[in-house]
């Protein structure tokens, strides 16, 4: 989250200059990659998002106007492609089994109340810790789990996450505030368990 | 918890991503925190869901990194061997 970006220049780019090319490979793929695999959860698929999304990149920089920043147009390449490979893996789930964002907040119920903040921070992150995370953001449906990566793993604004994704701000934030609930319960579930452990100890 | 305050937990749910974004006007947060120092799921609520959040924060600040093997498989794909080397 938040590494520098290499300047790219763009000018490079629509004239085909590979080297450039190659710079702005080495400058996104890392993030892009994490995209990927987070949303497709695992590395064969994040592997072939992110070749498509130079390919795509590749194809169509001629096209590119640079309303957007380039980071936001790789996002937006790279997210579309990760989603379009989502839905071609699992073609048996229908949107509407994952459009959980269009209910009213209000009649979200939270359920877990375990106070698990001060875990020891080794507790916190221990390699379990982190597949239970992993796990957790993997349960998302994908139309919260997008968000939630561009926002809160990628570090993008809110702005910026509506300009990839090509949703409203408002819309955005509320998918954010679903997405965050939703791992809160996950993870209180599970540091919870751990606070009743220490504490039998 | 009366049903009267358990209606005010449920209006300031909408807020609390904005709050613990720190992008909540002044009378909303105060709004917020004085909710929470009455109720103690609300308080424990806002408390974890920050947590989650920056613990996520903490993994997404190690670097992104491509593996060596996807990377050099990537540059052969798009025709970019020659810059293989950085």
């Amino acid at each position: 989250m938040g590494e520098s970006k290499p300047e790219i220049s763009l000018e490079g780019l629509r004239r085909g200059d590979r080297r450039e090319f190659a710079r702005m490979v080495d400058g996104y793929s890392g993030p892009l990659y994490r995209l990927a695999l987070k949303m497709l959860g695992n590395t064969s698929d994040a592997e072939d998002a992110l070749q498509n999304t130079f390919i795509k990149a590749f194809q169509h920089v001629d096209k590119f106007e640079g309303r957007s920043s380039l980071s936001t147009w790789l996002y937006r390449i790279a997210s579309n492609e990760a989603l379009m490979l989502l839905r071609k893996r699992h073609p048996e789930t229908t949107f509407s089994d994952m459009a959980p964002e269009d209910e009213d907040i209000r009649n979200y119920d939270p359920v877990q109340f375990a106070d698990w903040r001060y875990l020891p921070e080794e507790e916190l992150l221990s390699a379990e810790a982190r597949t239970v995370l992993d796990r957790a953001v993997a349960h998302l449906p994908e139309t919260l789990r997008i968000v939630f990566v561009l926002r809160d793993i990628e570090d993008l604004s809110i702005q910026e996450t509506s300009q990839v994704l090509g949703l409203s701000e408002t819309a955005v934030k509320t998918r954010l505030l679903r997405a965050r609930l939703r791992l809160r319960e996950e993870l209180s579930s599970y540091y919870g368990h751990q606070v009743e452990k220490r504490s039998k100890k | 918890m009366s049903a009267n305050e358990h209606s005010q937990c449920k209006s300031l749910l909408v807020f609390l991503s904005d709050f613990v974004d720190g992008d909540l006007s002044d009378e909303l947060c105060q709004e917020i925190k004085s909710h929470a120092a009455e109720c103690d799921d609300c308080r424990i609520v806002v408390d974890t869901l920050r947590k989650t959040i920056s613990l996520y924060h903490e993994c997404a600040d190690e670097p992104a990194e491509v593996p060596g093997e996807v990377r050099s498989h990537l540059f052969k794909t798009l025709n970019l061997e020659d810059f293989l080397e950085k």
